[in-house]
């Protein structure tokens, strides 16, 4: 080791500072401790706040942007370590499927600076489309892994992971999840260690990845999986707590804290990575003990690691290998597996839960189009973004959500099957357009199908909580940029039939979207009307609803709009609605679906509370 | 049942942590209240996990944060049963999260309040109720033994800032940790906007009285819910030669039952999502439809 790896030695006793961290903040902490120069992301919960909290850093000691997408945060972060600079990329779980095309030729590569891509998993699936694991990413391109359990060891971890990288020559993948990057507990932190600059390797052997030079990388890749796990081996990262030796638990991240919780005394080896396995501590660890648990969350990777080592193991027999992990999730498999006394079900308070989906906000600039969109009864082809929402009752508005872009593409291959009859509508955010978008657009017009695609430019990445992107004019640090034109770039790629309209206005929006569809060929309606939450909250003059006239007939409610509520009067056997006023933000839209002209701007000083 | 008395103390043991759940709809202030709670914790030497799913946060969706502080946390989830405090800011939300709440000490303090999703207002049949959760103040008071009931939104509004409503409750919650009030003002002076401070440490100390003065310590006002008579069934007559295949009623109907035939005539192809709501009877230019009520 040239340096030092992460840990007490950092932290002279004058220096120590304890701040409260989320797991995010710490990472993006530790890679600036560790000297890192460029850090490039693409937002995505739960891995968003890590280029955030990035950009606090001066910007004078690291330039922190977005990047279009997954792929190219990690080109840039390449490009950086080429030029020999520290250099860092942060995405989610499904990232690094765009990024992986670089990620996956990198690895032959290499890394001349160090360069580290911390990944965040979603087990339970809070707010993604998939829960795949990404150690099973790290196999495949032969990736060292950190796995910390707690913000302190992202801190530490993320540190160490970019002294691994220039020691070994790796990339390296610092692996957290949506219970790591979203918890926050107390972080020794420590000051940034200024790394000189290697400059460029003139080695083209090394860096250009032609098949004669890719096949004399690839039996190096396999020499540095082992020395990577005998470097796991020898440095102190995974605790080795001696308890009870009838069973051996193995475990990794967050879920050691949860096996801490249930079962306090037993004998527990906790790594600090799945791939590649310190293979001795395991080998030691197992023979202490009469049985080897592995409690891991997600996919059996170290279980079957171990199984290879030919090391007698139980683990998914008795626990999921779906959902996130709890402290009730390790006590069921526990017991299953006969380690803990099954305890009689302890009697809890229950209540039917009330169902409370997530829904578009009051004023959501996406709503209309889905509401004309119903109207023109098309097939839908929906995208990854706040609009997904518009799939649940009483929208009910898409049909498919496959990954980020894919709404395009889906939309051709339905063309080109030529059997549907409705018309095809791909529905598409800004920023998800700018990551994926354009390829298929291109490939629309090449091909030449007959689909209408609805940009719904509402200026910002709002799912992820509104951060900007190259069609919003400022970058990650909020200085003014270039600022991508939806409609040049869209005619620019021969699009004859390009509109923009303001979603707001719903008889225009119907008649553009209707023209649009009957448009032979490919036709583009943009909408432009920005989200009503971020870069700021919008608040306009609310509407009411004036009971006399309303007739209960429930078009307004089609809009699944939050400030609509049901009232306490009745109209010929149904509910009449009434607005909640500081939820309102006047987008009118419901009085402009209202029959009976009874949504009106509230008159100052009066209100219908 | 402590309906009339102060809450006692969570007793904060060298071992177990202290468990506190705060839980409410997006855009309630539930993860600004927890950082207070956190930072105090801290700065009182103790060991504290936070942890929160936001993301859908924004969205009117349900949040929620884990704090558990102590000597030493291990997991940053509570376990199921073994909450000491569930702080809730809507009513429901607090019911949801019921189960991860100690049955024989958990303190439970929620406002009364109630925030509708649009999701409960999808039975759109005559007589149909919202399907918002029916568990009135009166049942859970007789089922949680710790159970406090609070109409925190009308404290805050009287106040003249109903956003506030998570400080009076946070004003509750503190009668059971033992930090001064000193310390909690500072905390929340450091927590809320600047220009909302005064208003926020009123409502801190009103939720404190209110907790304290005992008398008052459970509302049920909010259980006077009005119910409807049965509900009726709906018959659509469509005057078949009248209707010239303009499309309005299939375009507009809230239930999406209607549909043009091959012959351009409108025909309910579902009969059982009609809630005879009378949209296409009123919008048929040529009066081709009806509706009667059965």
């Amino acid at each position: 080791m040239g340096r030092e790896p992460a840990g007490e030695e950092y932290y002279p006793d004058d220096e120590v500072e304890v701040l409260p961290l989320m797991g995010n903040e710490a990472i993006a902490r530790g890679a600036w401790e560790a000297g890192v120069k460029v850090a490039s992301a693409y937002p995505g919960t739960p891995s968003t706040e890590i280029l955030e909290s990035m950009a606090n850093f001066p910007a004078k000691e690291v330039e922190a942007q977005w990047a279009t997408n997954e792929k190219v945060a990690v080109d840039v972060a390449i490009g950086a370590s080429f030029a020999g600079v520290r250099a860092f990329a942060a995405m989610k779980h499904v990232g690094v499927n765009v990024a992986s095309d670089a990620l996956m030729s990198q690895t032959y590569i290499g890394a001349h600076a160090g360069l580290v891509i911390a990944v965040c998993d979603d087990p339970g699936i809070h707010s993604s489309q998939n829960e795949q694991d990404t150690r099973l990413f790290c196999r495949l391109g032969n990736i060292p892994l950190l796995e910390p359990a707690d913000a302190q060891e992202a801190l530490d971890y993320t540190r160490l992971a970019f002294e691994i990288s220039e020691t070994f020559d790796t990339p390296v993948i610092v692996r957290s999840s949506t219970r790591l990057s979203h918890t926050r507990s107390p972080v020794r932190v420590g000051n940034r260690t200024e790394i000189d600059c290697r400059g460029f390797n003139e080695n083209p052997q090394k860096n250009v990845m032609i098949p004669s030079h890719a096949r004399l990388s690839h039996p190096k890749l396999i020499e540095r999986e082992s020395r990577v796990g005998e470097y796991f081996d020898q440095i102190d990262l995974n605790h080795w707590e001696r308890g009870d030796q009838k069973v051996g638990i193995i475990t990794v991240g967050t879920v050691y804290s949860y096996v801490k919780e249930v079962l306090p005394t037993a004998s527990i080896l906790k790594l600090a990575s799945s791939y590649p396995l310190a293979r001795e501590t395991i080998t030691d660890f197992c023979n202490s003990v009469d049985r080897v648990l592995v409690v891991e969350e997600l996919e059996p990777v170290i279980e079957e690691g171990l199984k290879v080592m030919g090391i007698a193991t139980e683990g998914k027999a008795f626990f999921p290998r779906v959902g996130e992990f709890s402290p009730e999730v390790v006590r069921q498999g526990l017991e299953s597996a006969g380690v803990i006394e099954s305890l009689a079900p302890k009697p809890l308070l229950e209540v039917e839960p009330l169902a409370r989906p997530p829904v578009l906000c009051a004023g959501c600039p996406h709503t209309s189009s889905y509401m004309a969109l119903r109207g023109l009864n098309a097939r839908v082809l929906g995208d990854i973004g706040c609009y997904t929402l518009a799939a649940i009752e009483p929208l009910e508005a898409i049909d498919t959500c496959v990954a980020m872009g894919s709404s395009i593409g889906n939309a051709v291959g339905m063309a080109k099957a030529g059997t549907e009859t409705r018309p095809l509508v791909a529905t598409i955010g800004d920023s998800t357009f700018l990551h994926a978008g354009l390829p298929p657009l291109i490939d629309a017009v090449y091909n030449e199908v007959d689909i209408t695609v609805l940009i719904l430019d509402n200026s910002t990445t709002a799912m992820t909580g509104g951060q900007d992107h190259a069609a919003t004019g400022k970058t990650l640090r909020g200085e003014q940029t270039n600022r991508v034109k939806f409609d040049e770039l869209v005619r620019a790629t021969g699009v004859k039939w390009v509109k923009t309209v303001d979603s707001y206005d719903l008889a225009t929006l119907y008649q553009t979207i209707r023209e649009a569809v009957e448009f032979k060929g490919v036709a583009v309606v943009i909408s432009d009307r920005p989200c009503v939450l971020d870069p700021v909250k919008i608040k306009g003059q609310p509407f009411e609803i004036k009971a006399e006239l309303c007739v209960a007939c429930q078009s307004c409610m089609n809009l699944s709009c939050p400030a609509l509520v049901w009232t306490d009067e009745i109209f010929d056997g149904h509910r009449k609605v009434k607005i909640d006023a500081p939820t309102c933000m006047g987008c009118s839209l419901c009085a402009q679906v209202c029959p009976t002209d009874a949504i009106r701007l509230q008159q100052r000083g009066s209100g219908n509370q | 049942m402590t309906r009339q008395g102060v809450i006692a103390p969570v007793e904060m043991a060298n071992t177990a942590p202290t468990n506190v759940l705060v839980v409410g709809v997006g855009g309630q202030g539930v993860i600004m209240i927890s950082k207070a709670v956190a930072r105090l914790c801290q700065e009182n030497g103790l060991e504290v996990k936070q942890s929160e799913v936001h993301g859908m946060a924004k969205r009117g969706g349900s949040v929620f944060s884990h704090i558990r502080f102590g000597q030493e946390v291990k997991s940053p989830l509570i376990p199921q049963g073994e909450a000491d405090i569930l702080l809730a800011m809507e009513w429901a939300e607090g019911l949801r999260w019921l189960p991860y709440l100690n049955p024989e000490r958990g303190i439970f303090i929620a406002d009364t309040q109630r925030i509708v999703p649009p999701f409960s207002c999808r039975d759109r049949n005559r007589g149909a109720e919202s399907g918002y959760i029916n568990t009135s103040v009166q049942e859970l008071v007789e089922k949680v033994p710790n159970a406090f009931a609070m109409d925190a939104t009308s404290v805050a509004t009287e106040l003249g800032n109903a956003r506030a409503a998570n400080t009076v409750l946070l004003g509750a919650l503190s009668t059971a940790l033992e930090f001064s009030q000193e310390e909690w003002h500072r905390v929340i002076a450091e927590a809320v906007p600047p220009k909302t401070v005064g208003v926020n440490k009123e409502a801190f100390v009103k939720g404190r009285h209110w907790v304290e003065s005992g008398e008052t310590a459970t509302d049920f006002s909010s259980d006077n819910v009005i119910s409807l008579k049965e509900p009726r069934e709906s018959r659509l007559e469509i005057t078949q030669a009248w209707c010239k295949g303009c499309d309005i009623c299939v375009k507009m109907c809230p239930e999406r039952c209607l549909q043009l035939d091959q012959h351009q005539i409108v025909q309910l192809i579902d009969e059982k999502r009609c809630t005879g709501c009378r949209l296409c009877e009123w919008l048929c230019p040529d009066f081709a439809i009806s509706v009667e009520a059965k």
